[in-house]
Protein backbone atom coordinates (compact mmCIF):
# COMPACT_ATOMS: atom_id res chain seq x y z
CA UNK A 1 0.00 0.00 0.00
CA UNK A 2 1.48 3.27 -1.01
CA UNK A 3 1.86 5.70 1.81
CA UNK A 4 1.84 9.45 1.38
CA UNK A 5 3.34 11.11 4.42
CA UNK A 6 2.63 14.82 4.29
CA UNK A 7 4.47 15.33 7.57
CA UNK A 8 7.83 14.18 6.22
CA UNK A 9 6.73 15.08 2.68
CA UNK A 10 7.45 11.60 1.38
CA UNK A 11 5.70 9.18 -0.90
CA UNK A 12 6.39 5.47 -0.31
CA UNK A 13 5.82 2.84 -2.98
CA UNK A 14 6.44 -0.89 -2.93
CA UNK A 15 7.82 -2.62 -6.02
CA UNK A 16 8.13 -6.40 -6.04
CA UNK A 17 10.45 -8.45 -8.25
CA UNK A 18 8.62 -11.67 -9.05
CA UNK A 19 9.58 -14.72 -11.10
CA UNK A 20 10.61 -18.38 -10.89
CA UNK A 21 13.42 -19.68 -8.69
CA UNK A 22 16.94 -18.70 -9.81
CA UNK A 23 15.76 -16.32 -12.52
CA UNK A 24 17.90 -13.51 -11.07
CA UNK A 25 15.66 -11.38 -8.81
CA UNK A 26 18.14 -11.11 -5.95
CA UNK A 27 20.91 -10.44 -8.48
CA UNK A 28 18.99 -7.34 -9.65
CA UNK A 29 18.83 -5.96 -6.11
CA UNK A 30 22.50 -6.66 -5.44
CA UNK A 31 23.50 -4.87 -8.59
CA UNK A 32 21.36 -1.85 -7.74
CA UNK A 33 22.69 -1.80 -4.19
CA UNK A 34 26.29 -1.78 -5.36
CA UNK A 35 25.74 0.78 -8.09
CA UNK A 36 23.74 3.40 -6.18
CA UNK A 37 25.50 5.98 -3.98
CA UNK A 38 24.96 5.48 -0.28
CA UNK A 39 22.88 8.58 0.24
CA UNK A 40 20.30 7.34 -2.24
CA UNK A 41 19.77 3.93 -0.69
CA UNK A 42 19.05 2.25 2.63
CA UNK A 43 20.32 -1.05 3.95
CA UNK A 44 19.96 -4.19 1.90
CA UNK A 45 18.07 -6.77 3.90
CA UNK A 46 18.13 -10.38 2.75
CA UNK A 47 16.57 -13.45 4.28
CA UNK A 48 18.02 -16.53 2.66
CA UNK A 49 18.63 -20.19 3.30
CA UNK A 50 22.10 -21.68 3.64
CA UNK A 51 22.70 -21.48 -0.06
CA UNK A 52 21.82 -18.30 -1.85
CA UNK A 53 18.14 -19.01 -2.29
CA UNK A 54 15.76 -16.40 -0.99
CA UNK A 55 13.79 -17.80 1.93
CA UNK A 56 11.43 -14.93 2.65
CA UNK A 57 12.37 -11.75 0.80
CA UNK A 58 15.09 -9.22 0.04
CA UNK A 59 14.46 -5.55 0.63
CA UNK A 60 16.32 -2.54 -0.71
CA UNK A 61 14.97 0.98 -0.02
CA UNK A 62 16.01 3.64 -2.54
CA UNK A 63 15.33 7.36 -2.99
CA UNK A 64 14.35 8.60 -6.39
CA UNK A 65 14.04 12.36 -6.41
CA UNK A 66 10.80 14.28 -6.11
CA UNK A 67 7.26 14.46 -7.41
CA UNK A 68 4.83 17.29 -6.50
CA UNK A 69 7.34 18.36 -3.85
CA UNK A 70 7.30 14.93 -2.19
CA UNK A 71 10.45 12.80 -1.82
CA UNK A 72 10.02 9.49 -3.59
CA UNK A 73 10.98 6.48 -1.46
CA UNK A 74 10.81 3.13 -3.17
CA UNK A 75 11.02 -0.20 -1.43
CA UNK A 76 12.29 -2.92 -3.73
CA UNK A 77 11.33 -6.41 -2.63
CA UNK A 78 12.03 -9.83 -4.12
CA UNK A 79 9.97 -12.93 -3.50
CA UNK A 80 11.34 -16.46 -3.04
CA UNK A 81 10.84 -18.02 -6.46
CA UNK A 82 10.83 -21.70 -5.54
CA UNK A 83 7.39 -23.16 -6.14
CA UNK A 84 6.77 -24.34 -2.57
CA UNK A 85 7.07 -20.83 -1.12
CA UNK A 86 3.73 -19.73 -2.49
CA UNK A 87 2.36 -18.59 0.88
CA UNK A 88 5.45 -16.47 1.46
CA UNK A 89 5.19 -14.85 -1.96
CA UNK A 90 1.65 -13.87 -1.19
CA UNK A 91 2.74 -12.20 2.05
CA UNK A 92 5.43 -10.21 0.27
CA UNK A 93 2.88 -9.00 -2.28
CA UNK A 94 0.80 -7.36 0.41
CA UNK A 95 0.48 -3.68 -0.42
CA UNK A 96 2.35 -3.96 -3.75
CA UNK A 97 2.23 -0.93 -6.08
CA UNK A 98 4.32 -2.18 -9.01
CA UNK A 99 5.79 -5.43 -10.32
CA UNK A 100 8.85 -6.48 -12.25
CA UNK A 101 8.40 -9.97 -13.63
CA UNK A 102 11.86 -11.44 -14.16
CA UNK A 103 11.74 -14.32 -16.63
CA UNK A 104 14.56 -16.80 -17.10
CA UNK A 105 15.71 -17.01 -20.71
CA UNK A 106 16.95 -20.59 -20.32
CA UNK A 107 14.87 -22.76 -22.60
CA UNK A 108 14.52 -25.43 -19.95
CA UNK A 109 12.85 -22.87 -17.64
CA UNK A 110 10.06 -22.13 -20.08
CA UNK A 111 7.32 -23.86 -18.09
CA UNK A 112 8.57 -22.34 -14.82
CA UNK A 113 8.20 -18.84 -16.21
CA UNK A 114 4.64 -19.52 -17.29
CA UNK A 115 3.75 -21.16 -13.97
CA UNK A 116 5.23 -18.29 -12.02
CA UNK A 117 3.24 -15.70 -13.95
CA UNK A 118 0.06 -17.66 -13.29
CA UNK A 119 0.98 -17.90 -9.61
CA UNK A 120 1.45 -14.12 -9.58
CA UNK A 121 -1.93 -13.60 -11.17
CA UNK A 122 -3.61 -15.83 -8.58
CA UNK A 123 -1.86 -14.19 -5.66
CA UNK A 124 -2.77 -10.71 -6.87
CA UNK A 125 -6.36 -11.76 -7.25
CA UNK A 126 -6.51 -12.54 -3.55
CA UNK A 127 -5.74 -8.88 -2.91
CA UNK A 128 -8.26 -7.74 -5.49
CA UNK A 129 -5.59 -6.79 -8.03
CA UNK A 130 -5.00 -7.78 -11.64
CA UNK A 131 -1.95 -7.88 -13.88
CA UNK A 132 -3.81 -5.68 -16.34
CA UNK A 133 -4.27 -2.91 -13.80
CA UNK A 134 -1.10 -2.85 -11.74
CA UNK A 135 2.09 -1.25 -13.14
CA UNK A 136 4.09 -4.12 -14.65
CA UNK A 137 7.36 -4.52 -16.52
CA UNK A 138 8.96 -7.70 -17.86
CA UNK A 139 12.65 -8.41 -17.69
CA UNK A 140 14.03 -11.20 -19.87
CA UNK A 141 17.16 -12.11 -17.99
CA UNK A 142 20.35 -14.06 -18.68
CA UNK A 143 20.65 -12.85 -22.27
CA UNK A 144 24.45 -13.04 -21.82
CA UNK A 145 24.16 -16.82 -22.19
CA UNK A 146 23.41 -16.39 -25.89
CA UNK A 147 27.14 -16.40 -26.49
CA UNK A 148 27.94 -19.66 -24.67
CA UNK A 149 25.81 -22.09 -26.59
CA UNK A 150 23.17 -22.79 -23.94
CA UNK A 151 19.69 -23.20 -25.41
CA UNK A 152 17.80 -19.97 -24.79
CA UNK A 153 14.28 -18.85 -25.52
CA UNK A 154 14.07 -16.14 -28.13
CA UNK A 155 12.57 -12.80 -27.21
CA UNK A 156 9.63 -13.59 -29.52
CA UNK A 157 9.00 -16.83 -27.64
CA UNK A 158 9.18 -15.11 -24.25
CA UNK A 159 6.85 -12.36 -25.44
CA UNK A 160 4.46 -14.90 -26.81
CA UNK A 161 4.48 -17.04 -23.66
CA UNK A 162 4.12 -14.24 -21.14
CA UNK A 163 3.31 -10.86 -22.56
CA UNK A 164 1.14 -11.48 -25.59
CA UNK A 165 -2.03 -10.05 -24.14
CA UNK A 166 -0.60 -7.85 -21.41
CA UNK A 167 1.66 -5.91 -23.76
CA UNK A 168 3.68 -4.51 -20.89
CA UNK A 169 7.11 -3.00 -21.59
CA UNK A 170 9.98 -5.47 -21.57
CA UNK A 171 13.73 -5.28 -21.23
CA UNK A 172 16.45 -7.72 -22.16
CA UNK A 173 18.91 -8.10 -19.33
CA UNK A 174 22.01 -9.78 -18.01
CA UNK A 175 21.55 -8.92 -14.36
CA UNK A 176 24.89 -10.40 -13.25
CA UNK A 177 26.59 -7.84 -15.46
CA UNK A 178 24.09 -5.10 -14.73
CA UNK A 179 22.82 -5.00 -18.31
CA UNK A 180 19.20 -3.87 -18.39
CA UNK A 181 18.92 -3.59 -14.61
CA UNK A 182 18.55 0.18 -14.42
CA UNK A 183 16.43 0.36 -17.56
CA UNK A 184 13.99 -2.00 -15.87
CA UNK A 185 14.08 -0.11 -12.59
CA UNK A 186 13.60 3.26 -14.25
CA UNK A 187 10.56 2.13 -16.22
CA UNK A 188 8.78 0.39 -13.34
CA UNK A 189 9.51 3.28 -10.96
CA UNK A 190 8.16 5.81 -13.41
CA UNK A 191 4.99 3.82 -13.95
CA UNK A 192 4.47 3.05 -10.28
CA UNK A 193 4.96 6.60 -9.05
CA UNK A 194 2.63 7.88 -11.75
CA UNK A 195 0.01 5.31 -10.82
CA UNK A 196 0.20 6.16 -7.13
CA UNK A 197 0.29 9.92 -7.72
CA UNK A 198 -2.76 9.70 -9.98
CA UNK A 199 -4.67 7.76 -7.39
CA UNK A 200 -3.72 10.37 -4.82
CA UNK A 201 -4.76 13.32 -6.96
CA UNK A 202 -7.97 11.55 -7.85
CA UNK A 203 -8.66 10.88 -4.17
CA UNK A 204 -8.07 14.54 -3.35
CA UNK A 205 -10.42 15.68 -6.10
CA UNK A 206 -13.22 13.35 -5.12
CA UNK A 207 -12.64 14.31 -1.50
CA UNK A 208 -13.24 17.93 -2.42
CA UNK A 209 -16.25 17.05 -4.48
CA UNK A 210 -17.73 15.10 -1.61
CA UNK A 211 -17.02 17.79 0.93
CA UNK A 212 -13.70 16.80 2.44
CA UNK A 213 -13.99 13.10 3.01
CA UNK A 214 -11.01 11.08 1.82
CA UNK B 1 -3.28 4.08 -0.47
CA UNK B 2 -2.95 5.89 2.80
CA UNK B 3 -2.49 9.62 3.14
CA UNK B 4 -1.07 10.92 6.40
CA UNK B 5 -1.47 14.56 7.18
CA UNK B 6 1.08 16.30 9.32
CA UNK B 7 -1.51 16.86 11.99
CA UNK B 8 -2.37 13.19 12.13
CA UNK B 9 1.27 12.13 12.40
CA UNK B 10 1.76 14.59 15.24
CA UNK B 11 -1.25 13.24 17.10
CA UNK B 12 -0.05 9.65 16.67
CA UNK B 13 3.45 10.53 17.85
CA UNK B 14 1.90 12.36 20.79
CA UNK B 15 -0.03 9.28 21.91
CA UNK B 16 3.06 7.08 21.61
CA UNK B 17 5.13 9.54 23.58
CA UNK B 18 2.66 10.27 26.35
CA UNK B 19 1.49 6.73 26.88
CA UNK B 20 4.52 4.59 26.10
CA UNK B 21 7.72 6.57 26.42
CA UNK B 22 6.40 7.83 29.73
CA UNK B 23 6.52 4.31 31.19
CA UNK B 24 10.07 3.71 29.97
CA UNK B 25 9.51 2.27 26.49
CA UNK B 26 12.60 3.31 24.50
CA UNK B 27 11.11 3.14 21.02
CA UNK B 28 7.56 2.76 19.72
CA UNK B 29 6.87 2.34 16.01
CA UNK B 30 3.54 2.15 14.30
CA UNK B 31 3.64 0.31 10.99
CA UNK B 32 1.22 -0.99 8.39
CA UNK B 33 0.95 -4.52 7.08
CA UNK B 34 2.94 -3.69 3.96
CA UNK B 35 5.89 -2.77 6.17
CA UNK B 36 5.70 1.04 6.01
CA UNK B 37 6.63 3.11 9.04
CA UNK B 38 3.66 5.35 9.82
CA UNK B 39 4.86 7.09 12.97
CA UNK B 40 7.53 6.49 15.54
CA UNK B 41 8.60 7.99 18.81
CA UNK B 42 11.64 7.45 21.00
CA UNK B 43 15.35 6.78 20.63
CA UNK B 44 16.26 5.02 17.42
CA UNK B 45 19.86 4.49 18.59
CA UNK B 46 20.99 3.32 15.20
CA UNK B 47 18.05 0.95 14.79
CA UNK B 48 17.20 0.66 11.11
CA UNK B 49 13.45 1.24 11.38
CA UNK B 50 12.80 0.52 7.69
CA UNK B 51 14.23 -3.01 7.99
CA UNK B 52 12.58 -3.47 11.35
CA UNK B 53 9.18 -2.51 9.95
CA UNK B 54 9.54 -4.86 6.96
CA UNK B 55 10.57 -7.75 9.19
CA UNK B 56 7.88 -7.07 11.77
CA UNK B 57 5.19 -7.00 9.10
CA UNK B 58 6.53 -10.23 7.57
CA UNK B 59 6.77 -11.84 10.98
CA UNK B 60 3.18 -10.93 11.75
CA UNK B 61 2.00 -12.14 8.37
CA UNK B 62 3.80 -15.45 8.80
CA UNK B 63 2.39 -15.90 12.28
CA UNK B 64 -1.11 -15.21 11.04
CA UNK B 65 -0.65 -18.00 8.50
CA UNK B 66 0.58 -20.34 11.23
CA UNK B 67 -2.49 -19.46 13.27
CA UNK B 68 -4.64 -20.38 10.31
CA UNK B 69 -2.91 -23.74 9.97
CA UNK B 70 -3.63 -24.41 13.62
CA UNK B 71 -7.21 -23.26 13.31
CA UNK B 72 -6.57 -20.29 15.58
CA UNK B 73 -8.21 -16.99 14.84
CA UNK B 74 -4.90 -15.10 14.99
CA UNK B 75 -2.12 -14.43 17.45
CA UNK B 76 -2.70 -10.76 18.06
CA UNK B 77 0.41 -10.31 20.19
CA UNK B 78 4.01 -11.38 19.69
CA UNK B 79 6.76 -10.93 22.21
CA UNK B 80 10.49 -11.61 22.13
CA UNK B 81 12.77 -11.33 25.09
CA UNK B 82 16.44 -10.46 24.68
CA UNK B 83 19.35 -9.97 27.07
CA UNK B 84 19.15 -6.22 26.81
CA UNK B 85 15.99 -5.31 24.94
CA UNK B 86 12.55 -6.79 24.75
CA UNK B 87 10.27 -6.31 21.80
CA UNK B 88 6.52 -6.48 21.76
CA UNK B 89 4.30 -6.50 18.67
CA UNK B 90 0.61 -5.91 18.86
CA UNK B 91 -2.03 -5.74 16.19
CA UNK B 92 -3.92 -2.47 15.93
CA UNK B 93 -7.12 -3.12 14.03
CA UNK B 94 -6.75 -5.27 10.96
CA UNK B 95 -4.03 -3.46 9.09
CA UNK B 96 -1.61 -1.97 11.59
CA UNK B 97 1.02 -3.18 14.03
CA UNK B 98 2.47 -1.39 17.02
CA UNK B 99 6.07 -2.30 17.83
CA UNK B 100 7.47 -1.39 21.24
CA UNK B 101 11.04 -1.86 22.46
CA UNK B 102 11.85 -1.70 26.15
CA UNK B 103 14.32 -3.00 28.74
CA UNK B 104 13.65 -5.15 31.82
CA UNK B 105 13.18 -2.01 33.84
CA UNK B 106 9.75 -1.66 32.32
CA UNK B 107 7.46 -4.56 33.26
CA UNK B 108 5.90 -6.41 30.34
CA UNK B 109 2.52 -6.31 32.08
CA UNK B 110 2.55 -2.55 32.11
CA UNK B 111 3.48 -2.36 28.44
CA UNK B 112 0.66 -4.73 27.58
CA UNK B 113 -1.81 -2.75 29.62
CA UNK B 114 -0.86 0.55 28.03
CA UNK B 115 -0.85 -0.88 24.53
CA UNK B 116 -4.32 -2.23 25.15
CA UNK B 117 -5.54 1.08 26.47
CA UNK B 118 -4.30 3.12 23.53
CA UNK B 119 -4.99 0.74 20.67
CA UNK B 120 -8.48 2.07 20.06
CA UNK B 121 -7.24 5.68 20.15
CA UNK B 122 -4.52 4.86 17.66
CA UNK B 123 -6.94 3.07 15.41
CA UNK B 124 -9.32 6.01 15.47
CA UNK B 125 -6.51 8.32 14.46
CA UNK B 126 -5.36 5.94 11.73
CA UNK B 127 -8.68 5.45 10.04
CA UNK B 128 -10.29 8.80 10.72
CA UNK B 129 -11.51 10.81 7.77
CA UNK B 130 -9.62 14.01 7.19
N1 LIG C 1 24.52 -16.04 -16.70
C1 LIG C 1 23.71 -15.34 -15.91
N2 LIG C 1 23.46 -15.77 -14.67
C2 LIG C 1 22.64 -15.03 -13.89
C3 LIG C 1 22.05 -13.82 -14.34
N3 LIG C 1 21.29 -13.31 -13.35
C4 LIG C 1 21.41 -14.16 -12.31
N4 LIG C 1 22.22 -15.21 -12.62
C5 LIG C 1 22.62 -16.31 -11.75
O1 LIG C 1 21.49 -17.09 -11.46
C6 LIG C 1 21.58 -17.62 -10.14
C7 LIG C 1 20.33 -17.28 -9.35
O2 LIG C 1 20.25 -15.88 -9.18
P1 LIG C 1 19.41 -15.21 -7.99
O3 LIG C 1 19.43 -13.75 -8.21
O4 LIG C 1 19.85 -15.71 -6.68
O5 LIG C 1 17.97 -15.80 -8.32
P2 LIG C 1 16.58 -15.51 -7.58
O6 LIG C 1 15.62 -15.20 -8.65
O7 LIG C 1 16.76 -14.52 -6.50
O8 LIG C 1 16.25 -16.97 -6.98
P3 LIG C 1 15.30 -17.35 -5.71
O9 LIG C 1 15.76 -16.53 -4.57
O10 LIG C 1 15.45 -18.79 -5.48
O11 LIG C 1 13.89 -17.02 -6.14
C8 LIG C 1 22.84 -17.03 -9.53
O12 LIG C 1 23.86 -17.99 -9.61
C9 LIG C 1 23.12 -15.84 -10.41
O13 LIG C 1 24.50 -15.53 -10.47
C10 LIG C 1 22.37 -13.39 -15.69
O14 LIG C 1 21.92 -12.35 -16.18
N5 LIG C 1 23.18 -14.19 -16.41
MG1 LIG D 1 16.44 -14.57 -4.49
Amino acid sequence: MALIDLHKREIHCKIVYYGPGRCGKTTNLFYIYNAVAEKYRGKLLTIETKGDRTLFFDLLPINLGKIHGLDIRIQLYTVPGQAHYRATRKLVLKGVDGIVFVADSLRKRREKNIESLLDLRNNLKEYGLTLEEIPLVFQYNKRDLVSVNIPLLTIEELENDLNKELKAPYFEAAAVKGVGVFETLREISKRTVKYVANKYIFAKKTAKAQGGIL
Amino acid sequence: MMVLTSERVKKLKGVLKEQLLSIGVSLAILIDEAGNVIASSGKENGVDTTSLAALAAANFGATAQIAKLLGEEDFSILYHKGKKDNIHFSRIGKEFILVTIFTDETPLGLVRLRVNQISQDLLNLLVEDD
